[in-house]
């Protein structure tokens, strides 16, 4: 009861003229560049940080949650369409989506994706809403032994056990919080890792890793890989209206994905590769017609996977929301805006900024809304947007680049920087690292070392006390089950 | 677990992890620089970075040995060959941005850049990409960054607009 009577003072917030407009830019935008190969959620939001001084939090949140769900609608149109996955998290959507869309039913395979990422979207934000508060009242008890711990765990689950190498992704870890590391130690005022120069004092800022990373680095990666600008579209053929039996055959796997996707999503592992593969073995196995997929294409294998990505994503924000621990790369800069704001995510956020985050909640049910308009009677507008040649797209995205961190502080320093990181995220795409943990442990790492100080300083500089409190000792083992176990069983197997 | 036939070593992965072992060394080294005061010796500033250095350094063992052994990229990803053109004309477009900004402005520094990376990726009209680049550049400077408050190199160009 309590929960709805928030919601209902989100929705107040929400439904002013101005946060709408700032909902319907987010999600248009979202939209967009999840269309777009090349530009994701996470590079976006980083390019936008600035506007943090401009507006208040409530209008800033909104427009980056519009982004980050309008993505995840985007990324699955150029997923049909030209079987190049937006986004990572749409790769699945192209397997049977592109396929539909090569046997003439590119119009259902879209109308699926949109009204299936609607529901689970919606019933992921249902799950905000009543799991949210559950977990602040779990959290409430927390100490910083107990948070940790719990970022340990974070750190082992998004880089040792979602990616396709324990090595590399926790190699990706470690030069992140090395990342985050640099500049003044905020509780002794000692530099660190600066190397004498005076740039450096204020550390590393997360826009030029962001940028580096997401834009230089993937565009370096695509030049090498000798573009050749022959990506087929396939057109728009079929209507838009789904029939009856289309309609039967989607609406299980929604409720299924979602069903997957969410409380995937919401653990503190994220990621969304997980439950968008789970989802589509699920159809596949429990399809009446196996004959279709791979073939000509299976409805079932993009209504199902769709909804997955979608609830996964809302799912990722309650951890975000709730304890302040991002479990993506879109996360953790949203987690760098709060900072930015001088706001603390965790669970005292519900109780010092109820109109934020109840309001951030609401706009997520309208952003659904919006985006199901934006993304069916529209659906024309964004295969407009596909057809930007390769190399006035990659050369323009390099010019948002020079802004984003030019912007900073008028130093070409930064944009040296920012190069350095670009080819570094070059050989890191080239040679199979994961990024996300990059980013994530430049955000995350700093707070994880405030944590464990703050935990010594309590126990007088004891470190058993991370082991010896059940809940901080509970996550520390969890923790070190997800990064052995596999091992273990590999041997064992053997 | 049954290996691929061994390839010999893998010199790029061999090569990756060797660089970072030496980034590994290098925070090791800068962690000991780091100064503590005696007030702070319980949980001082080093901890985290010593950690961290111990973490990079085994990873990268870790993937020397992997590179040794034949590294682990797939045969199809191995096989692509890198367009050095390309990734040149990016590189240099780059380099012009970083050189240009502060003598010629944020507009010129983007046309030239521009030009440079589209061309790298095939474009073979400079003119025309010069002239989207330059209403992109205008646009940019005048729309977003004005919108965001953020303050960029006003050069020639903007100057005469009223930037």
């Amino acid at each position: 009861m309590e929960t709805l009577a928030a919601l209902g003072g989100g929705f107040a917030v929400a439904l002013s003229p101005e946060n709408l407009l700032w909902c319907l830019l987010g999600t248009t935008l979202g939209t967009a560049i999840g269309v777009l190969p090349g530009l994701g959620p996470a590079l976006t939001i980083a390019l936008l940080l600035p506007i943090t001084f401009q507006v208040p939090p409530t209008a800033a949140f909104i427009l980056f949650a519009g982004i980050y769900y309008g993505a995840m609608y985007g990324g699955s149109t150029t997923s049909i369409l030209l079987n190049t996955p937006g986004e990572s998290a749409t790769i699945v959507t192209a397997l049977e989506g592109n396929k539909m869309a090569r046997s003439g039913r590119a119009g259902a395979a879209l109308a699926t994706a949109a009204i299936g990422s609607f529901v689970a979207g919606t019933v992921g934000t249902l799950g905000i809403t009543f799991l949210a508060p559950v977990v602040v009242d779990f959290a409430l008890k927390f100490g910083p032994a107990e948070y940790f711990s719990l970022m340990v765990l974070a750190f082992v689950t998004v880089s040792a056990v979602l990616g396709s190498s324990a090595v590399r992704g926790l190699a990706a870890l470690f030069f992140g919080i090395w990342l985050g590391l640099i500049g003044i130690d905020l509780q002794t005022g000692q530099a660190r890792f600066t190397f004498g120069l005076d740039e450096l004092l204020d550390g590393v800022n997360v826009i030029v890793v962001a940028v580096g990373l997401f834009a230089v680095g993937e565009t370096l990666y695509v030049a090498a890989r000798r573009y050749t600008g022959n990506d087929e579209i396939v057109p728009l053929r079929g209507s838009l209206y789904m029939t009856k039996e289309e309609w039967q055959r989607s609406w299980k796997p929604w409720l299924r994905g979602a069903a997957i996707g969410f409380p995937i999503g919401a653990m503190p592992a994220g990621g969304s590769e997980v439950p968008t593969f789970l989802s589509y073995y699920t159809e596949k196995k429990l399809s009446k017609h196996p004959e279709e997929f791979g073939t000509v294409g299976a409805i079932e294998g993009v209504a199902g996977p769709e909804a997955a990505n979608n609830a996964s994503a809302a799912g990722v924000l309650v951890p975000m929301l709730t304890l302040g621990l991002p479990t993506g790369a879109t996360a953790a800069i949203m987690l760098s805006a709060f900072q930015s704001y001088g706001i603390n995510p965790g669970p005292m956020l519900f109780q010092s900024q109820p109109a934020l985050v109840w309001g951030l909640i609401a706009s997520l049910y309208i952003a659904n809304i919006m985006l199901l308009v934006l993304n069916l009677p529209l659906v024309g507008l964004w295969v407009k947007i596909l057809r930007i040649p390769a190399p006035l797209l990659y050369a323009g995205i390099l010019v948002f680049a020079t802004i984003g961190t030019y912007g900073i502080s008028n130093s070409p320093v930064d944009l040296v920087l920012l190069y350095v990181i670009g080819i570094v995220g070059f050989l890191m795409r080239r040679y199979d690292f994961p990024t996300a943990p990059v980013v994530i442990g430049m955000i995350l790492g700093p707070l994880a070392e405030q944590e464990f100080r703050r935990a010594m300083t309590i126990s007088n500089g004891d470190w058993s006390v991370l082991v010896t409190q059940p809940l901080s000792a509970t996550l520390l083992a969890l923790a070190a089950v997800a990064l052995l176990g596999p091992m273990v069983w590999r041997v064992a197997r053997r | 677990m049954t290996k691929p036939p061994s390839t010999g070593p893998a010199w790029p992965e061999t090569l990756i992890g060797l660089g970072l072992l030496g980034v590994a060394a290098l925070v090791w080294w800068q962690t000991g620089e780091i100064r503590t005061s005696p007030m702070y010796a319980k949980v001082g500033p080093r901890i985290f970075p010593y950690l961290t250095a111990i973490g990079l350094g085994a990873m990268a063992v870790a993937m020397v040995v992997a590179g040794l052994r034949g590294g682990w990229q797939p045969e199809e990803e191995r096989e692509v060959p890198t367009d050095w053109r390309a990734v040149f004309f990016v590189g240099a477009g780059l380099l012009a941005n970083v050189l240009l900004i502060v003598p010629a402005g944020f507009t010129l520094a983007s046309v030239v850049m521009f030009v440079l990376v589209a061309h790298g990726f095939g474009s073979r009209q400079p003119l025309r990409d010069a002239a989207i680049a330059l209403v992109f550049a205008l646009s940019a400077y005048f729309g977003f960054a004005k919108a965001l408050g953020v303050n960029i190199g006003a050069g020639v160009i903007e100057k005469l607009l009223g930037g």
